[in-house]
């Protein structure tokens, strides 16, 4: 209020409202706002920010794997490396990249002025944005008064007992919990606004079964945070109680349980993730009907498939614990659930396909991406198939093969997919259409790095070597591919750079977007780009799927096929 | 369905890809490692021809639908096909069937490895990870070593696995050696069990593959599979009490004179110490720091000035002994075979 006062008092020496405004008032414009646009784009950057940062971890990594006995960093520095890595990764760039999305493209969809609680979204922005912070700052406060320590090494799943007090001195453990804590009341906040704008605030004639997939994604993906984040953070207060107050959770030395804390980080961490996954389903099922002129195939089938893979993937968190002595009886169940998954999964791949079949494909950058993303999606399904044998993951867990799994999910399926929202939907946001031709560039070099990295990682998997190592032994035969892998993050790391360029770049200078870019058929292209403050002059009203195909084919609308 | 001739070919493409490599686990060489080796071929069949048609469709969709600029005429939408029950009930029921066939495959590998049937002639090790290092314990020989499990080849007409009873004296830690079995975590506070029985002698290695602090990568794993005649030499000469040598004697005595004997022992003198590992016969060992580096006199003098320089993070200190004491340790050390 008083940086208000303030500025009202200064005088005003500009000569259009827009341009001459200080940049103190932007910011203070930013900050206190509570549009849920703003908020949207607000993640999406903060979430890029990161993006770069652990990218820029992952490729010190790479550097120090690429030959055996290499002494590029010393493995402490590697072990906060990878945990830094992965931590930032899940929840400080998808999670935040995919909620950015979702905030800003939810209302529009649904033809609604706002979130159902604007100031509760502002919120969850403001408080996962400083959990991030506090994970970071951890390079400076880790240290605590034991002058051990600096950023979190634990890996990011950060087993017990490695987290007590007796194995991890200083703060930096305390760090990543705090900002986990914080990021999980975020996300379970900007979940339950979600719930709730998708349940309430849906235009006239939107039924639930009228809405468009990617609103029906993020509804079963705020469903699962309800569920997901609150073993998550209650695994952390037990982890903090065991560090500050002496409590036993998982304190091993004292009879606690080390596969406790196993169980209570896996019930979030498997829906988790599915709830970084859904989004990118949700952007594909968008995105692939518009670029193959096609509704898409099975909508009723893709709405159950996806609540089915909600409920399925929260049985199936011990396919994490197979060689932890569950006994043959546990393992046996959760291979079973495991492998169940795979059919709503594959039902999605099939309508995709199917959506595909017939239509007139037009290869623009976001397609590409989407097309790369269905192409790797299977493969990363079909070595989670392997992985959900339960005797080959006491092969394979743990190893290079599941660490290459799982990229190929996180890089190959939901990166690529976010890749291709960008590129979809930023005309929406900025006014101005991202660069084909650097758009191509990212494509190529993204998707030849991704395949000469993740494709071969696979194979040291395969001949023993363990995940976590900051080196390996020369006589082991892992070498070769290693130095394909380092070499792969250098393609990525270029192609990522020439991403960020692209965006800036057509900020100012791209092509203007008009309204409808894409001639697609959902209601946020039926607004200016970007949008004004309120979304549209005048609520909109629905009767069909694809309200704007009933207005550019009123001889043909779809309300007459909808099943 | 491939048949088998098709997937013992498709096994000796994967061999052949990954050449002869001694952590494979495309190169089993004990009945764990070789039932998950089967399992994993039926996986890789079925799930490359999954592959193979799906990419397949894939890649004719995306050539035979993509769309061509046609000149004049206005862009028309092609014909609009909102879905199909039968096709998606097949796209179901399909993936369902495939799934009861691999989940019966697998269940049947997990009953018969996990609840295998001990024979008489099992031999027991219980298996104590340590940050960073192995505790081998042979409780019905009295046998006490660490980093480097001798254990009998196993005939299969008169098996002799050796089943380990493992668990963690710190942080988890989890015990692979790819081309004898899959891998069994060690956790504190809890008791796992798993058997492994090599079909030939030699050495199979391995390492730690469960995150448990800054050397997890120098955590590694040597496992010999003696004949019977080696290994029954082995059990005696490592029954026998700490070698008595007098010219190593000032060793000793620096060796006792230090904290050393606060963290190793050798059995039958004042060094009873529990955190590092045993070194009452620690020179008829083949590597030191835990499969690190060669069990050489400089390698072992090195490794007593200062664990880091093999090892950076080891619980080891540095010793800060003097030239002179540093040479008597290490002859000392090197006595005791």
């Amino acid at each position: 209020m008083a940086t208000q006062t303030s500025t009202t008092a200064l005088p005003d020496t500009t000569a259009g409202p827009e341009f001459g405004r200080r940049w103190l008032e932007v910011v203070h414009e930013w900050v206190t706002t509570v549009d849920h646009k703003k908020i949207g784009i607000m993640y999406i950057c903060y979430a890029l920010i990161f993006l770069l940062v652990a990218g820029f971890e992952a490729l010190l990594m790479r550097i120090q794997l690429a030959i055996p006995n290499n002494t590029f960093v010393s493995p402490q520095v590697f072990n906060r490396l990878f945990t830094m890595h992965g931590t930032t990764m899940v929840f400080f760039v998808g999670m935040p990249i995919l909620f950015g999305f979702g905030n800003y493209l939810i209302p529009l969809m649904i033809g609604a002025r706002d979130m159902a609680f604007p100031r509760l979204n502002a919120f969850g922005f403001w408080i996962s944005a400083f959990g991030g912070l506090l994970l970071y700052f951890s390079y400076l406060g880790g240290d605590g008064l034991y002058g051990a320590g600096t950023a979190p090494d634990v890996g990011w799943f950060a087993y017990a007992p490695l987290t007590s007090p007796a194995f991890s001195v200083g703060h930096s453990t305390d760090y990543w919990t705090l900002a986990l804590l914080l990021s999980g009341v975020g996300s379970v906040a900007t979940a339950l606004n979600m719930v709730a704008t998708t349940i309430c605030m849906r235009c006239p004639g939107m039924k639930l079964n009228r809405m468009p997939l990617l609103v029906w994604l993020y509804l079963v993906t705020s469903l699962m945070v309800f569920i997901a984040i609150g073993p998550l953070t209650a695994a952390q207060i037990m982890l903090m109680l065991d560090r500050f107050a002496g409590a036993h959770f998982f304190d091993t030395q004292a009879g606690g349980s080390a596969v406790l804390w196993m169980h209570f980080f896996w019930i979030f961490g498997h829906p988790e993730v599915y709830i970084l996954v859904l989004p990118a389903f949700a952007f594909a099922n968008e995105i692939i009907p518009v670029f193959s002129r096609k509704a898409i195939f099975g909508y009723p089938a893709m709405v159950a498939a996806t609540i089915g893979i909600g409920f399925i993937s929260l049985s199936v968190w011990a396919h994490h614990m197979f060689t932890v002595g569950m006994g043959a009886w546990a393992n046996t169940f959760f291979t079973l659930a495991t492998m169940v998954i795979a059919v709503p999964t594959g039902i999605k791949i099939f309508n995709w396909l199917a959506t595909l079949w017939g239509g007139k494909i037009h290869f623009t950058v976001p397609m590409m991406f989407a097309v790369a993303f269905l192409f790797q999606f299977l493969i990363a399904g079909l070595t989670g198939i392997m992985l959900s044998v339960a005797p080959l993951d006491w092969q394979l867990g743990n190893s290079y093969f599941v660490v290459a799994h799982f990229h190929y999910v996180l890089v190959g399926a939901i990166l690529m997919m976010i890749f291709a929202a960008f590129y979809c939907w930023s005309p929406k946001m900025t006014g101005r259409v991202l660069s084909e031709k650097l758009g191509k560039w990212h494509f190529w070099l993204f998707v030849i790095g991704f395949h000469l990295t993740f494709d071969f990682m696979h194979v040291p998997g395969l001949l023993g070597m363990p995940r976590r190592i900051y080196t390996y032994e020369a006589d082991r035969g892992w070498m070769i591919w290693n130095l394909i892998v380092s070499s792969g993050a250098i393609f990525q790391a270029i192609g990522a750079l020439v991403f960020v360029y692209n965006l800036v770049w057509s900020y100012f200078k791209g092509q203007l977007a008009g309204a409808d870019p894409w001639d697609a058929w959902t209601l946020e292209w039926s607004t200016t780009s970007p949008p004004p403050a309120y979304n549209f002059a005048a609520i909109p009203s629905v009767g069909s799927r694809r309200p704007l195909w009933d207005l550019k084919h009123p001889e043909d609308p779809d309300s007459n096929y909808e099943m | 369905m491939l048949a088998r001739q098709q997937w013992r070919s498709l096994a000796v493409l994967v061999q052949f890809a990954s050449g002869h490599d001694p952590t494979s686990i495309f190169a089993p060489a004990g009945t764990p490692a070789h039932s998950i080796f089967g399992l994993s071929m039926l996986v890789l069949g079925i799930t490359g021809a999954i592959f193979l048609v799906v990419e397949g469709l894939l890649l004719y969709v995306l050539l035979r639908y993509r769309y061509r600029e046609t000149g004049s005429e206005p862009a028309q939408e092609p014909a609009q096909i909102y879905g199909s029950n039968q096709i998606e009930l097949s796209w179901t029921v399909i993936p369902v069937l495939i799934v009861v066939i691999l989940f019966l495959a697998t269940a049947r590998v997990i009953f018969s490895t996990e609840l295998a049937r001990k024979p008489a002639a099992a031999l027991d090790v219980t298996v104590i990870g340590h940050q960073f290092w192995w505790e081998y314990r042979y409780p019905k020989l009295g046998i006490v070593t660490a980093n480097e499990l001798h254990i009998p080849v196993s005939d299969p007409s008169h098996p002799t696995p050796a089943y380990l009873t493992v668990s963690s004296a710190d942080t988890d830690h989890s015990f692979w050696v790819p081309r004898l079995a899959g891998k069994t975590d060690l956790i504190p506070n809890k008791v796992n069990t798993m058997w492994i029985d090599p079909e030939t002698a030699g050495l199979y290695l391995g390492q730690c593959a469960q995150y448990c602090g800054a050397q997890h990568a120098k955590m590694l794993i040597r496992v010999y599979a003696d004949s019977p005649q080696q290994f029954a030499a082995w059990v005696a000469q490592q029954q026998k009490p700490a070698a008595e040598d007098p010219s190593a004697a000032e060793g000793e005595a620096v060796f006792q004179h230090n904290a050393c004997i606060s963290c190793h022992a050798v059995a039958g003198t004042v060094a009873t110490g529990k955190f590092g590992p045993d070194l009452t016969h620690v020179a008829s060992r083949d590597t030191i720091g835990s499969g690190s580096v060669p069990n050489t006199a400089s390698n072992m003098r090195a490794w007593v000035d200062n664990p880091a320089h093999f090892k950076p993070g080891a619980l080891m200190p540095e010793m800060h002994l003097n030239d002179h004491d540093l040479d008597a340790v290490t002859s000392y050390l090197m006595t005791l075979k």
